[in-house]
């Protein structure tokens, strides 16, 4: 990263100064209440029926580590989306940012090396969470946190791309309605993707965030193997490294005019 | 590169053209600025003003012509040549969210300077735009006039030896107006040399030692305020209303009594060396205006006589 797209990450982080009170409170609370309410509560009834689709374990293991990488998701999608187009359209940040030495590559990825941050510190209150509901079976469960950075990293740059060719924010609506909602709802987080009809399974594969559960949960219950990681490793790199293709074109056409 | 025979010129732009898709916003415009010069471009809405100042910024590519400022190529130096503007955009961009002290502090990092040295310019620009008593204030309910001082004080943090004001006062009422004009005049006597646009006349005699005036994506005439108004007006005019029969035939009427005359659908101009005369001739002619006054010529005479249209139409 060059030190150009340091010093404008540091920009968001002094306008994320004022809020953080406020983002640190929900995202303590986002995952205590899920884990209570799902993983305790809808857990004790999942929990007397038959778990062995579950893998054996209990529901709220099974179901904390697949919050932890759909919250990465969340948090990527909404730090890419309306802060984007904020930037590029209503605050007009980046106009400011581009009249200085920044080109547009470093705001780009100053503004996702933020959201990378972002996506860290959600993962991290998150882990620490899990730990406190007992919710942690294996050692190689550290590795949810990056794991989790990169699943949100998958969204985070795609979703910028898209976000800053936008004129109204019903493009923004849309995609949460149709794409993060029922992700986070079929691809694998609340129950296995092998319960959804066989036509639909294939769709739920090739979402980024069913291959962040699957490697979230495999770690978790220390059951990851080396070269299944791998895999999905490599598949949420390329939808990163994809996405920061694209969004480097769209922030290029939209901001150099 | 350094272009040739520019003479040192800090911007030096020949054949400068700026398309969008098949519009030609900025058509083939020749002009230099001089360091330590007050540089404007006066124009109407769409005149091409603002895409213009864009090029110089280095943040909007051009299509056509050459280009060099600071004797560098926008081209393949625009970081660097942005590294030494200071940039006032048309539209505020400032942080509203933010307080006034950390909209310079925020905007100083961009240009890589050390904190502390960023700290110690904010405090001394925000005492130079007068807004130190803000300092800590958010800066979203501040006045148009506080917001656009601001701004001139973020552009300035990093000691810009080109600073580019797009519209500096637009929507300001005459006193921001008036705070705005003598902070620029004091920046330039401190060698600052600035480009500015404006659609008003007298912002421009004001503030531009030389201007351009632009319209249609063309550059129409050029020169000092005085040059432009003894070249293409008269010393004097004379404005006088007239009942509504009588407008359209007094550019006949009128014609030994005035160098020139224009109608404009409120009033008519007569340009003359001698506008006291020229009123006698109207009232020799047996007319009696409804109304009369006699001022110096202006820039939007000028203008009126290179386009037949007024600036503020
Ligand atoms: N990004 C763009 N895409 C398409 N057309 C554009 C774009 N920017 C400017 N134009 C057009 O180019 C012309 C010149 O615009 P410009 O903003 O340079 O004028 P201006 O002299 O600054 O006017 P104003 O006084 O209203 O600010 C206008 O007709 C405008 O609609
Ligand atoms: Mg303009």
């Amino acid at each position: 990263m060059s030190s150009a797209s340091v010093r404008s990450l540091q920009s968001w982080a002094y306008r994320y100064k004022r809020t953080w009170r406020g983002s640190a409170v929900s995202s303590v609370l986002q995952p205590v209440l899920f884990l209570a309410a799902m993983g305790l509560g809808l857990g004790s009834l999942v929990n007397r029926g038959h778990s062995r689709s579950l893998g054996g374990v209990s529901y709220l293991v099974f179901l904390a580590p697949a919050l932890l990488a759909a919250a990465a998701m969340q948090t990527a999608a909404m730090e890419a989306a309306w802060p984007v187009m904020a930037a590029v359209k209503w605050l007009k940040t980046y106009d400011a940012m581009l009249a200085t030495p920044l080109r547009v590559r470093d705001i780009l990825a100053g503004h996702l090396t933020w959201i990378g941050v972002r996506i860290l510190m959600v993962c991290t209150v998150f882990f620490v969470v899990m730990a406190a509901f007992g919710a942690i079976k294996s050692p190689e469960a550290v590795f949810l946190i990056p794991v989790g950075l990169l699943t949100g990293l998958a969204f985070a740059a795609p979703i910028a791309g898209y976000a800053v060719t936008l004129e109204r924010d019903s493009g923004l609506t849309a995609l949460f309605r149709f794409g993060v909602m029922p992700m986070f709802l079929f691809s694998g987080t609340f129950f296995p993707v092998s319960q959804l009809p066989v036509g639909l399974r294939p769709v739920a594969y090739i979402t980024p965030l069913w291959h962040g559960v699957d490697l979230c949960r495999h770690l978790a219950l220390g059951e990851a193997s080396f070269l299944g990681s791998i895999a999905h490793v490599a598949y949420l790199l390329a939808w990163f490294v994809g996405g920061c293709l694209i969004a480097n074109a769209t922030y290029r056409r939209r901001l150099v005019q | 590169m350094v272009a040739e025979g520019n003479g040192g010129a800090l911007i030096h732009a020949r054949g400068l053209t700026k398309r969008f898709g098949s519009f030609t916003a900025v058509d083939a415009v020749d002009f230099d600025v001089q360091r330590g010069e007050s540089f404007g471009f006066l124009g109407p809405n769409g005149a091409g003003k603002s895409s213009t100042m864009r090029m110089i910024g280095c943040v909007s590519p051009f299509d056509d012509g050459v280009l060099r400022i600071l004797a560098m190529d926008p081209a393949t130096d625009g970081p660097t040549i942005r590294g030494r503007l200071g940039v006032v955009p048309q539209e505020d961009t400032l942080d509203v969210e933010l307080t006034v002290r950390e909209n310079l502090l925020i905007y100083g990092r961009y240009f890589d300077l050390p904190r502390s040295v960023v700290r110690e310019r904010a405090d001394r620009l925000l005492e130079f735009v007068q807004l130190d008593h803000r300092a800590n204030d958010r800066v979203e309910p501040l006045s148009g006039g506080l917001k656009r001082r601001l701004t001139i004080a973020r552009a300035l943090i990093s000691e810009p030896e080109l600073l580019l004001l797009d519209e500096p006062t637009t929507g300001l009422d005459p006193q921001a107006r008036h705070a705005v004009w003598d902070r620029l005049y004091r920046l330039k006597q401190q060698g600052v040399t600035q480009v500015l646009t404006t659609h008003y006349m007298d912002e421009a005699e004001q503030l531009c030692d030389r201007l351009v005036v632009m319209d249609n994506g063309k550059i129409v005439a050029e020169g000092t305020p005085r040059d432009l108004i003894t070249r293409y007006s008269t010393r004097e005019v004379l404005e006088v209303r007239l009942p509504a029969a009588e407008t359209t035939a007094a550019v006949t009427r009128f014609d030994g009594a005035a160098d020139r005359v224009e109608v404009l659908p409120d009033r008519v101009l007569l340009y003359a060396h001698d506008g006291e005369a020229a009123l006698s001739a109207v009232h020799a002619l047996g007319v009696k205006p409804d109304f009369a006054l006699v001022r110096r010529s202006t820039l939007e005479d000028v203008f009126l006589h290179l386009t037949g249209r007024s600036l503020t139409d």
